[in-house]
């Protein structure tokens, strides 16, 4: 199966029974990340984290923070980690960073049929597209059942604090 | 010990408009009123009289502001702690078409709004002194999220003169005034044809401000995707004039 992808058709929504495909999935961006010029854009979302506990625990200089990544945005663990560390460490708070990283499940909402991320194959292009904008993921992929586009997705879609911890 | 959970998006979209002076989302409750034309030509008339101005087409599923602005989506916006809106025509312009191509883009309420706080949270837009956003048409989600998520904003509701376009306007002008002042929201005419004050009639009812008519303009459908065509065109002509009453 193939569709449009900046005008020209591309591989992107072949459901695949294997699982190695989407491992290349989360290796993506500057993985030596320290003194490039160019940085990826988990550093905003490493943003968003460090300001959603600085307003929830805003005179706490001791925090834990559990974050949930789920594996459709495939953020790289390593940039994200690296990027709110050194946020919360200019700012003189000391931070132990858990991540989860939870598998992506999607269901069709015309057939109810459920299926994983795992299973389908994406193009390199695609999956940057997915990367940066999740929802995306609706102008590249199909129900494998009945082909309708109208699915969710019912677990694994980006980044949610799902804890924040301090005394 | 004390324990929080939720969506970190939320926290930093303040940060990343902290340096917009002004943020002027175009609306209407109508379709095919010219929203998107309009939101172009405006940002790139500011634009023109030097200020710096950035484009946001949060037309979710139905993105259309590169076509008129013909930007080019062969390639990803640059990243730098976040992502940059590249420049066109003077104007940095986002949208989620940079991602989704000329697909189909088929979302449901709750992905709409995850897309707008996505984009929302990982834009840098830099120093602004405007930031214009072409909404889609009705009063949903992209609506909403403009209302809810961006502190302070000037509606340009763009209205034109048929009583369909009338009673749907009128709508969406309970519902700003309900939630903007109404020094803060402003009505355009956009197709106007004659001499009728249909539309300056219903800004002055609500007391909102009125900038004025752009005239129908046959030929700049012809310009779109060209943005020196489109600077010669009478709608943006006409829009400049919109522009300077907006500095």
């Amino acid at each position: 199966m193939t569709t449009q992808f900046r005008g020209r058709y591309v591989d992107s929504v072949v459901p695949v029974t294997t699982t190695a495909s989407v491992r290349s999935f989360k290796m993506r961006g500057d993985a030596k990340y320290s003194g490039v010029a160019r940085v990826v854009h988990e550093w905003a979302l490493a943003e968003a984290i460090a300001d959603y506990v600085f307003k929830t625990a805003p005179s706490a200089k001791r925090v834990r923070v559990t974050v949930r990544l789920g594996e459709l945005q495939a953020v790289d663990e390593g940039i994200l980690e690296f990027a709110l560390r050194e946020i919360m460490k200019s700012e003189g708070i000391e931070c132990e960073v858990v991540l989860k990283r939870e598998d992506c499940v999607l269901k069709c909402r015309k057939c109810g049929y459920e299926w994983l991320l795992k299973e389908v194959e994406f193009g390199e292009e695609v999956r940057e597209a997915i990367h940066f904008v999740p929802e995306v993921v609706h102008s590249y992929l199909k129900c494998p059942k009945c082909g309708s586009r109208d699915f969710e997705v019912i677990k694994g879609r980006g980044v949610w604090v799902e804890e924040v911890s301090w005394e | 010990m004390m324990v929080a959970q939720g969506d970190p998006r939320l926290a930093v979209i303040g940060r990343r408009l902290a340096r917009v002076a002004r943020v002027v989302p175009v609306m209407s409750s109508k379709g095919g009123v010219g929203k998107t034309l309009l939101s172009c030509l405006l940002a790139l008339a500011l634009s023109e009289r030097g200020a710096r101005v950035g484009l946001l087409d949060l037309d979710v599923t139905n993105p259309t502001a590169h076509v008129v602005l013909g930007a080019d989506l062969s390639k990803f916006p640059e990243e730098d702690r976040g992502v940059v809106p590249p420049l066109i025509g003077g104007v940095k312009f986002m949208s989620v078409a940079y991602y989704s191509g000329e697909n189909p883009l088929p979302l449901r309420g709750w992905e709409i709004d995850n897309v707008v706080r996505e984009v929302l949270a990982v834009t840098i837009w830099g120093d602004l002194d405007f930031l214009v956003i072409d909404t889609p048409p009705g009063i949903g989600d992209e609506v909403l999220d403009v209302l809810s998520y961006f502190p302070k904003h000037e509606p340009l509701v763009v209205a034109t003169p048929s009583p369909l376009t009338v009673t749907s306007v009128r709508r969406l002008l309970k519902l700003l005034t309900e939630a903007v002042k109404g020094e803060l929201i402003r009505v355009v005419e956009n197709m106007a044809r004659d001499n009728s004050s249909i539309i300056a009639d219903l800004a002055r009812k609500f007391r909102v401000g009125f900038l004025g008519k752009v005239r129908f303009d046959e030929g700049v459908d012809r310009a779109v995707g060209d943005i020196d065509a489109l600077r010669e065109s009478r709608m943006y002509r006409d829009v400049s004039m919109i522009a300077e009453k907006l500095l």
